[in-house]
Formats: structure tokens, sequence, C-alpha cells
């Protein structure tokens, strides 16, 4: 018998999405900012939204390729939960990559680099930093590591996808020793291009800063992201009676995984500042003295949700999610949970919007922007819950179930 | 009740009995101690005199013994303290970390990866220590008041950073080591029946009773520890990459530094518990308690961190170029083509070419492969600190002030004693402690031994 999906969410997603399809057109009207923008916010909102939940099925990808790499057993339940988070990669990847193309037609400015001018000796706009990273930036070599990233992503997902609903008929170990050795696989590539396309989608941004750690903290993002989504899906799917076998342990064990990568998350955040800010290079520091001083003496705009983010991401989980109780506490791990989901958002949004944004027209985050972020949602849900509806909801096959059954902490 | 899928291999062969276990463990403390083992620590305790001779003159000497000079005032004294603290990783990572995630297979090798630890650490301890040439005043370190005739310590400095971070490090390593200890001093204590070895076993076990109180206790405290010691693992490197990181120098300030090295401490914290077990579980006959599965798992997390460690470099690399500094590119051409690109080759080698070997599953379960392949990787991870160390300062902003470094004598004799110290440290654990964890491995003989397993299956 397979879940399907209740009426209510299904309105619910509804609801989000057109929110978001107001907010969107409200946003749009917004219009040109002073300095001819290009409905620039806009833009870089649909960046910032557009990565945010591609990088929410990445992350899932990741962690579903990594139970079956490192022999996981007790997580051998919820899979299809992964499966269906991954399942938004396509339409996630195609909504980047319209972005990027519209990018490099001239439609928006939210990648610096992308203009053509840059490059050119002795013109008007000449940028000799810019243009010294001008092979790395080069179309032919943006565009086919983008379309490596798109199809291998979307490829290894349907892979895993196709096997996992095979295995439920056919059983034996086979398929999962060949599961096994793709993870592998699939981990080897997605530990090099998760850094990368975290540069040229996000870090490259600000043309001229660099970081080595960006692309692990990116990554680390990806992960809390992921934990928290997967979490509070299984709760509520064992709420509604679809997961007989999941206990309080599976759910100590996934809030465990939400807590420890929220501490691997701000432990990345606060090495990259803390280097930078202790050995105060100025092509470093820039990044953080826009995010933190408006340069004449006085805040940033940035630095009121800057602060506010990293407090909810690690103060938050740090205090309340530590204690044993709190990790098997329904309630709590949803309150929590959805408060660093939002606050992950803001994380994403301050990678964006200080690069893309004149600091003077910045006034905090508008209100059309959240909306927007809950029509992305909404779809995100919608897709979700779509993939959950097509297969059974637990799998019958997998070696590992017996162990997952039994699992006790 | 836990279950264990089919598919999962055994983690204890044949057919032992709780009583086996005790005997294989308990057994070589009681017997006389073996020729080989009286050779061994002849050999490892001349090498530590030799080492200890160098440090005394050094010291009575002063720093200048060493080949250091006014550009590459730093080498061989950081290169090994950090190469140290590095392998000290893997015995909390094997005891904590490990332990959260439940992974069975740590029961065979927790107990002398975390004594590798401690003595790792110390080693490395030693190293700031001979360092200071007043060692005398060593106690400057310490944030005292002023009567005491020292300004107070800079807190602003990486270096009292680590003071704090390896000592907390070590403390905690400590406790958590003794604490698994306890149950199993108690298990000898019974079985002793000369008084006095009785007696000194007594003291050691705590007075264990082997109640269920006691039992819970111990396992509450473990996690209670391993909760502590996992954020300490990842802090006391990424401090120690901080002694580098904070600073303006090309090759040295650069954001991926602090999770790199806990990666590569981990990296080579588990080449040098493969040196030490594969050569251990031969002469103390273990071999049906760490085989070729626990190799292959640790061979595994050696690709995993090292492909971690493969990823920073080529990231740096990338980043040197990318960032449009000139001083930043300079330094990693010289790393790479240099006067001491021999070593960036070594490191390459060692550290990121030769573990993808293990990728085939033949390689990684051969005992033999593996052993040569952690002497590559021992040897990899010192010249990774050698190349970031000296290949970055020999030659910075300022190219009249360029030069070369050159060890002395007492440069290799210090670093050769270490490993001597080392050594007779480690030769004595596995002389008068119990070497495996005996009493961790009974919880999981029922459920993974091979007899056992086999006979649930039919």
């Amino acid at each position: 018998m397979n879940f399907v999906i209740p009426g209510k969410v299904k309105t619910l997603s509804f609801v989000l999405m057109a929110i978001g399809v107001i907010a969107m057109v409200w946003g749009f009207l917004q219009g040109d900012g002073e300095h001819g923008e290009h409905h620039q916010r806009w833009w870089s909102n649909m960046l910032v939204n557009g990565f945010y939940f591609v990088a929410i099925s990445l992350g899932a990808l990741f962690f579903y390729t990594l139970q079956y790499a490192a022999e996981v057993g007790w997580s051998a339940q919820f899979k299809r939960i992964f499966e269906a988070m991954f399942s938004y990669l396509p339409i996630g990847l195609v909504i980047v990559l319209v972005l990027l193309i519209t990018g490099r037609l001239g439609m928006h400015h939210t990648w610096h680099w992308m203009d053509q001018s840059l490059y050119v000796e002795g013109g008007e706009n000449y940028d000799k930093i810019i243009a010294g990273k001008g092979a790395y930036f080069s179309d032919a070599f943006f565009w086919l590591r983008t379309v490596i990233y798109v199809g291998l992503f979307i490829w290894f997902a349907n892979w895993f996808r196709k096997k996992s609903l095979l295995e439920d008929k056919e059983g034996g170990t086979e398929l999962h020793v060949k599961q096994f050795k793709r993870s592998a696989i699939f981990l080897v590539c997605f530990a090099v291009f998760s850094s990368t396309l975290a540069w040229d989608w996000l870090m490259s941004i600000d043309t001229h800063w660099f970081s080595t750690m960006y692309g692990w903290y990116v990554f680390s993002g990806m992960w809390v992201t992921c934990m928290i989504f997967a979490t509070i899906l299984t709760l509520w799917l064992r709420k509604r009676g679809h997961l007989p076998h999941i206990n309080d342990s599976h759910v100590h064990d996934l809030t465990k995984w939400m807590f420890a990568i929220s501490m691997l998350w701000a432990y990345l955040w606060f090495c990259q500042f803390m280097l930078i800010w202790y050995a105060n290079i100025p092509e470093e520091v820039q990044y953080y003295t826009t995010r933190f001083f408006d340069g004449h003496g006085g805040l940033s705009p940035y630095l009121f949700p800057l602060v506010m983010m990293f407090f909810i991401n690690f103060a938050l989980p740090f205090y309340i999610l530590i204690a044993r109780d709190a990790k098997r506490n329904s309630n709590l791990i949803v309150g929590v949970g959805l408060l660093i989901f939002c606050a992950h958002f803001v994380d994403v949004y301050l990678l964006v919007i200080p690069g893309t944004i004149h600091m003077e027209q910045y006034h905090g985050i508008e209100f059309w922007e959240w909306g927007m972020f809950a029509g992305f949602f909404g779809l995100f849900l919608l897709v979700v819950m779509k993939a959950l509806s097509k297969a059974p909801l637990i799998p019958t096959n997998h070696p590992f179930l017996e162990e997952s059954e039994h699992h006790e902490i | 009740m836990h279950k264990e899928a089919a598919i999962r291999e055994p983690l204890i062969l044949g057919h032992k009995t709780y009583n086996d276990i005790t005997n294989d463990v308990v057994g070589p403390i009681e017997g006389p101690a073996p020729m080989g083992w009286k050779i061994l620590i002849s050999i490892t305790g001349l090498i530590s005199l030799y080492g200890i001779g160098c440090i005394m003159y050094l010291i009575g000497t002063g720093i200048g013994v060493w080949g250091l000079n006014k550009t590459v005032g730093w080498a061989w004294d950081i290169t090994n303290f950090v190469w140290w603290v590095g392998i000290g990783h893997a015995g909390t990572l094997i005891s904590a970390v490990l332990l959260l995630f439940r992974q069975k297979w740590r029961m065979a090798i927790n107990r002398s990866a975390e004594a590798m630890t401690i003595f790792a650490v110390i080693m490395a301890a030693m190293f700031p220590g001979i360092h200071m040439g007043r060692i005398w005043v060593g106690y400057w370190v310490f944030p005292l008041p002023n009567q005491f005739g020292s300004l107070w310590v800079n807190f602003n400095s990486p270096l009292l950073w680590d003071v704090f971070a390896i000592s907390t490090y070590f403390s905690v390593s400590l406790v958590f080591w003794y604490i698994g200890l306890i149950p199993d001093f108690a298990t000898i204590r019974d079985r002793m029946i000369k008084p006095l070895p009785k007696k000194i076993y007594s003291i050691l076990s705590f007075g264990w009773s082997g109640r269920a109180k006691n039992w819970t206790r111990f396992e509450e405290v473990s996690l209670v520890l391993a909760g502590i010691a996992t954020p300490l693992v990842f802090s006391v490197h990424s401090i120690v990459s901080m002694d580098f990181a904070t600073s303006v120098v090309p090759g040295w300030h650069t954001t991926i530094f602090p999770p790199y090295f806990v990666s590569g401490a981990v990296f080579s914290g588990f080449a040098m518990v493969l040196t030490l077990m594969l050569i251990m579980r031969k002469t103390m006959k273990l071999e049906a308690y760490v085989h070729v599965k626990h190799v292959e798992y640790m061979n595994i997390v050696i690709i995993v961190t090292g492909s971690i460690v493969g990823v920073a470099y080529l990231t740096e690399l990338f980043m040197s170029w990318y960032s449009g500094v000139e001083y930043e590119s300079y330094a990693f051409i010289n790393r790479f083509s240099g006067p001491y690109a021999w070593s960036y080759w070594i490191m390459m080698t060692c550290n990121v070419i030769s573990p993808q070997l293990m990728w085939f599953k033949k390689l990684r379960r051969s005992l033999t492969f593996t052993f040569v392949l952690t002497i590559f990787v021992n040897i990899g991870m010192w010249f990774e600190r050698y190349v970031i160390i000296v290949t970055s300062i020999h030659r910075d902003y300022n190219p009249s002030s360029w030069g070369e470094f050159h060890a002395t004598f007492i440069d290799i004799g210090v670093f050769v004693g270490t490993i001597g110290i080392f050594l007779t440290l480690f030769l004595l654990f596995a002389r008068f402690f119990p070497v495996l964890a005996l009493n961790e491995l009974k919880t999981i003989l029922k459920s993974s031994g091979e007899s056992y397993k086999s006979d649930s299956e039919h």
C-alpha cells in the first residue's frame, strides 16, 4: 500500500506556491534600483531559493549514498524519504541552470564575472584580477563543468532510485553490493564537485574574493538543512502511522545528525571568519567588512541578519538539542528544526545578497523575499510528496532492514 | 535485542568462549617476558637514550645546535610536534567518535590506539618544551600572576591556545583510556596469584566489582567522555593549524587549514595504529580479534581521510592561482618546483597517490601491502608538515632574506629519539596492560563472533 498525499498537504503546498507567485510578481514590480539594477534583487532571490532547495536535495543524495558506503544499518527503513528528497534534483538544477544562462545573456548581474568586457585588456571595464581568473571563467570551461554537475547528479539520482525499486522486487544482496560500490564513486565525484559548484555559483559572486574553506562550509550547510527536513518529514510520517517500526532511537539518531552537523557548520563558519579576521589581509577581509560595517562609521544592514542567523544556527541547537531527552521530543525537534531551517535560508541569503545589492539600497529582509522562500518551499514539498507516494514507503528487501527494525540505543 | 545482518563479516573469528578471550588477552601478561620483547625493548631503549642525550646536549648548549637560521626559524621542531600530535588523533577518534557511531570493530583496536595517543601526545608536548631554550622557565606558558616574575602570557597567540588545547586533550584522553582499563585490570587482579602483582592490579582497578551498577556507570561515563572528546579531536588540530593560518605568511594563511589538518591528523594516526597493530596481532597471537576485516575498515578510513587531504591540497593549489595574489601563487610554485620540490613530491606520492591503491579490494585486504602503505603514509605526513613549514618560510616577501634549511645531527637525533621513546612506552604497555578491551569484546562475542553468527543462521 502506497502513501497517499493528504488533501491538506496538497492544499498547503499550493497555498505556499500561490504566496510565492504573488511575492515574485510583487518583488519583480519593485522594479529597477536607482543604479539601473534590472530587478537585481529579484534575480538574487531566485538564486538564493534556487540554490537553497537544490542544496537540500543534493544533501539528501549525499547522505543516502553515505549510508550505503558506510554500510549503515539503522537508517535502512527510511531510505525512501531521502529518495523523495533527491527527486527534486532535476527541477532544482534546471532552475539554477536557467539563472546561469540568463545571467550570461546579460538579463541580470548576479555574477559580475559574466560581464565579458572585464577581460578586454585596455577596455574601460578591464579588471586585472578578474582577467587573471579568465581561464576558469571562460565560457568553454564553465559551461562544460556546469553540464557535468547537472548531468552527473541527475544520472546518479535516477540510477539509485531505479535500483532501489528493483531491489524491492528482486531481493538478494547483489544489487546492494552494486549500490555500495556506486555510492563510493558518487561520493568521490561529490567531494570534488560540491566544492567547485560552491565556488562557481556562490563564491564567484564576490568575484575578487576567495577562501579555500568555502566549498566545505557550503557543503556543511547543505547537510544540515537536509537532515532537518528529513527528520521533520520522518516524524510527520510516523505520527500518521506510515512508519510503524520507527522508534525513539531512530528519531534520536536523526536528531543527533541535526545537532552534530549544526556544530560542524558553526565550526567551519567560525574558522573561516576567525582566520580572515585575525590575519586582516585587505583582499580577504573586505568580505566580512561589508557584512559588518557600512563604511561610514556605522554598522552594516547585513549585520543584524548575520548575527541572528549565527545565533540560531549555532547556539539554539547547541543548548536545546544537546540533551538526550530533547532528541526524543518530537515537538521540540520540529520547533527547533524549523527555526534552524529558516536561519539557514538566511545563511544562503547572506552568501548572495551582499555581493549583488548595493549596501545603500538594502534595508533588511523584505516580506516578499520570505514570500518567495515560502513559494519555493511549497514547490519542494509537493515534489517530495509526489515522489513519496510513488513507491512503498518502506523498502522490502534491504539486507539491513532487520537491523533497522531492531534498532535500540 | 540487537540484530546483526547476515551480510556483515564476523568480528571475532573461530569459536571463542568468554574464557578464551580472557586467556588470550591476559595470558601474555601473566607469563614471563618473551625473548623477542626483551630484544626489542633493548633496541628502542638505546635509541631513546641517544635521543635523550641529544636533548640534554641541546638544552645545555642552546637551540643553535639545530639547523635553524634567521630565515627558517622553525623547522624540524615544529614539524615533529605537529606530526606527533596528528598521530595522537587516531586514538581518540577510534575510542570516542567510533563509539558514538557504534562501530563495534573499534573494540579490537581502541585500547592500543588510545595508549598510542597518550604516548604520541607526550612526544609532541616535548617539542615546545625543548624549543623554549630555557626550559627551566617553561611554566611561563601558563597564565601565572606577575609575582612569579613573568609577564602575562599573550592570549592573542594561537601558540598559547595550543597549550590549553593539548593539555585538555591529554587529560581527557588519559581519563578515557584509564576508565576503559578499569574492568580489565579487575579481570587481571582476579586471576593473579602472586601477592605483589595482585596488589598492584587491585589498586589500579579502583575496587571494580563487576556489578550491574558498575557497568551502568561505566557505560554512561564512556558516552559522556566520548561526547567531550569528540569536539576535542577537532579543537586540538584546528588550533595547531591556527599556529600557521592566523599569520600572513603565504602558504600558511589559508582558511581550509583547520578541517584539513584534522583530517590529515586522523589519516596519519590511523596509519600509525595500523603499523603497530599489524605487528602486535602477529607477535601476541591476536589474529582472531584483529583480522582482515578490521584492517579493511581502517584502510577505508585511510582512503577517505587521505582523499580529503588530497582535495584540500588541490583546493589550496587552485586558490593560490585563482586569488591572483602573486605571493600566494609563488609560494605554491616554489613548493612544487623550488629547492624543496623533492619534499613536495614525496608528500604528494605518499599521501594522495599511494592511498588510492586501497580502492582495490585485494590490496586493502592484504596485510603486507597495508603495512608497507602505512609506512608510506607516516613518512608522507611528516613531509606534509615539513613542506608547509620550511618551504613556506624559506622564501617569503623579501628575496634578500631568502635562505635554506639544513638539518643537523641533533635535529635528526632528537626526532629519532622520540620515536625510540614512543616505541619503548608502547612496548611497556604491551607487556603489562591488557592490549585489547577484553570486557568490551565479550559484549559482541555472541552477536559478531563467527561461530555464533553461523549458528544463528541455521
